[in-house]
């Protein structure tokens, strides 16, 4: 009797304190902000720059969330979510450029000579509009390329393939002035945002809580998902799709599904992201970016929703101290880790953690 | 009714499974298998599986070559057959996972299976245990059973699926037909081979087809699980039909009224396991040693 007694009890206690280290670090999220607010005498203001790091990387984990979303759980690795992610970036910088731009053209657009708006860029001077945008964007991208990828049975390596090939033809695409989204500059520049000056501490922080909460959603939309019966025929689909189809369930509709949402999850990450960091080119599609967030999901963990998260700070914490330090060694040092975490650390951080709790 | 479903994109299932009968669960029995025949399928000349000269053809190499087949309702039928035979790939074009060359497959008098997906093939209730064991590895073994239970199996359902106390009860009564009661939150990964088998067998349960192709089902089990197997199978037999490989003669011989022997890709005889012990091409190309 003894021994199912303790095994309750750690079993017990791990939710636990993951319960109690993620209420410390949410109130530290909700605090940060707060104290941004502070005048820069106070020994406890936050600068600027320190807000805007977190708030990046906090971006970031709900790419790395909805990455492990498709990969961990349904074991579709994609290497281009960057592209998601700088779509919905797009779509609020074409609203903040319209802000910017008052009653004219946006400035590249003059500077292109170009005489009206595109059509495309009808309505992105509403607001609500724009948001709508920053969910179809990748939501139809996604919804379209997923509906042929998954008919065609296209898995495994070739699905990583085809989705680095797309996040790169989209950078090529995005590279070109015709295209219309200001060419290799990207957009940047912005003033307002719903009227409120851009780099004002007060739209900052609210910038800053608005990416907590998306977080905590998507978050707990995760988890929701993976208690769901859903979830475990993702995981199902992923370690025997040929099974799950001779139960009867059609994988594609379960993939196009979670494929979509995941899409749009870091389409609004990226919507987040563009107003905080205030600038958006096509660099955001280079594969490399996407790429990165799989070393994110394979270093936290994948299949764990935590451990994504931390693999996101982590990563995102050493490559900002990185870049300061030593520059031109962050990509070798990138591709070390990777190596390191795939042989030695199957399960990521978080598995490490899991054991040590279990010893 | 002819089903023309394409091989199209399909989110939903194109066979929604029937609501069960609500006095149903009177004529039960010990294992809890329902209705002889799902209200759906047509067998008015009591065949439920009709398949008329198959060939399936690998780079020009006949896997099966002009194979003709009768399975009726309710019967246990065994296939026998050197390796290499084409049981498998016989297994694989009932449901849906190769296509032949030509010929007809028919599930019932109306389903048309070289028209339909492997999804629909499985909705409509054929039932397949394959010859490698295989289960969901990273689920529990409860949560394997509950993923085959048959009930709707559709994205928003199973979204929004909670089990109900009938499903939980029908779930424990097969992991007590296939003795794993005690390893019901134990991964399904770490099961033993035999133990693997019974779970795979246990899932066809939940699922609750009418036609269960089962591909050497007792492979890497013990005497007394081989045993017990066959039990199970007769007890399936008559309410369910089923179709099953082996190689184990014991086994064939303590479960078959009607055996088949398979060669080359084709039917070589037909009949009783004496009659086809002791038809003589028999003897010479499988028995003969
Ligand atoms: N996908 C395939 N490609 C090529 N040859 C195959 C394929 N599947 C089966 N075969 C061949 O078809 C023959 C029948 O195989 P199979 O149905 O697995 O036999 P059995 O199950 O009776 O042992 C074998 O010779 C096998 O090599
Ligand atoms: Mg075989």
């Amino acid at each position: 009797m003894n021994q199912p007694l303790l095994v309750t009890a750690t079993q017990k206690a791990g939710p636990k304190v993951t319960l109690a280290v993620g209420g410390v670090i949410l109130a530290l999220l909700i605090v940060l902000p707060l104290l941004s607010l502070l005048s820069p005498d106070n020994a406890l203001h936050v600068s600027a720059y320190t807000l805007t790091l977190v708030g990046k990387i906090l971006c970031y984990a709900i790419v790395a969330l909805a990455l492990d979303l498709v990969w961990g759980y349904a074991g579709l690795l994609s290497l281009g979510h960057g592209l998601f992610f700088a779509l919905g970036g797009y779509a609020m910088g074409m609203y903040l450029m319209r802000q910017a731009a008052g009653d004219g053209l946006p400035a590249f657009m003059t500077f292109l000579s170009w005489s009206e708006l595109p059509w495309y860029w009808t309505g992105t001077s509403s607001f609500l509009w724009a948001m709508c945008l920053v969910v179809l964007a990748p939501g139809l991208l996604a919804l379209v390329f997923g509906f042929f990828a998954f008919r065609s049975r296209i898995k495994g390596v070739y699905f990583s393939i085809m989705t680095q090939a797309l996040t790169f033809a989209g950078m090529l695409l995005f590279f070109r002035n015709e295209t219309g989204f200001g060419g290799n500059n990207g957009f940047t520049n912005f003033r307002t945002i719903l009227g409120f000056g851009i780099t004002e501490p007060g739209t900052r922080a609210v910038l800053f809580l608005a990416t907590v909460l998306l977080l905590v959603a998507s978050l707990f939309i995760g988890w929701r998902l993976a208690q769901s019966k859903f979830g475990r025929v993702l995981t199902a689909l992923r370690d025997a799709e040929n099974r799950l189809m001779f139960c009867g369930y059609d994988p594609r509709g379960f993939k196009l599904f979670v494929w979509v949402l995941s899409a749009v999850l870091c389409g609004l990450a990226g919507a987040l992201y563009v107003p905080q960091v205030g600038i958006i080119n096509p660099s955001e599609m280079s594969p490399t970016n996407s790429i990165e967030a799989a070393v994110w999901v394979a270093l936290g963990g994948r299949g764990t929703l935590i451990g994504p998260l931390l693999g996101a700070g982590v990563v995102n914490g050493m490559k900002s101290w990185f870049t300061v330090a030593f520059p031109e060694y962050w990509l070798f040092f990138l591709g070390a880790l990777f190596i390191v975490v795939t042989l030695y650390l199957p399960k990521g951080v978080i598995g490490l953690l899991k054991k040590r709790g279990e010893q | 009714m002819r089903v023309t479903a394409s091989a199209e994109f399909m989110l939903e299932p194109a066979f929604f499974p029937v609501e069960p009968n609500k006095d149903e669960g009177t004529s039960r029995d010990s294992i809890g298998l329902g209705q002889r025949v799902g209200p759906g399928l047509d067998t008015r000349h009591g065949t439920i599986l009709t398949l008329e000269d198959i060939s399936v053809s690998f780079d020009g190499f006949r896997a099966l070559n002009n194979l003709n087949l009768y399975i009726g309702v309710g019967e246990l039928r065994c296939i026998i057959g050197p390796n290499g035979a084409g049981k498998t790939t016989l297994m694989d074009v009932i449901t849906g996972k190769t296509r032949p060359s030509h010929g007809k497959a028919w599930f019932g008098e109306t389903l048309d299976l070289t028209q339909m997906s492997e999804v629909q093939i499985a909705q409509s209730g054929i039932g397949r245990k394959f010859q490698k064991p295989t289960v969901f590895e990273a689920l529990s073994v409860f949560e394997n059973l509950e993923l085959a239970q048959k009930t709707d199996k559709s994205v928003w359902a199973s979204l929004r699926a909670r089990l109900s106390g009938e499903q939980k009860d029908r779930i424990s009564e097969v992991l007590e037909t296939i003795r794993l009661t005690t390893s019901v939150n134990r991964q399904a990964g770490l099961l033993s081979h035999g133990q693997k088998q019974f779970l795979e067998i246990g899932m066809l349960l939940m699922q609750d087809p009418q036609l269960l192709l089962l591909d050497e089902p007792v492979a890497g089990m013990t005497d007394a699980e081989t045993e017990f197997t066959a039990e199970l199978f007769k007890s399936l037999a008559g309410k369910h039909s089923l179709m099953v490989v082996e190689h184990d003669m014991g086994f064939v011989g303590s479960i078959a009224d009607h055996v088949t022997v398979l060669h080359q890709g084709s039917v070589l005889a037909e009949g009783s396991l004496e009659q086809v012990q002791d038809n003589e091409r028999v003897i010479e190309v499988y028995l003969g040693r």
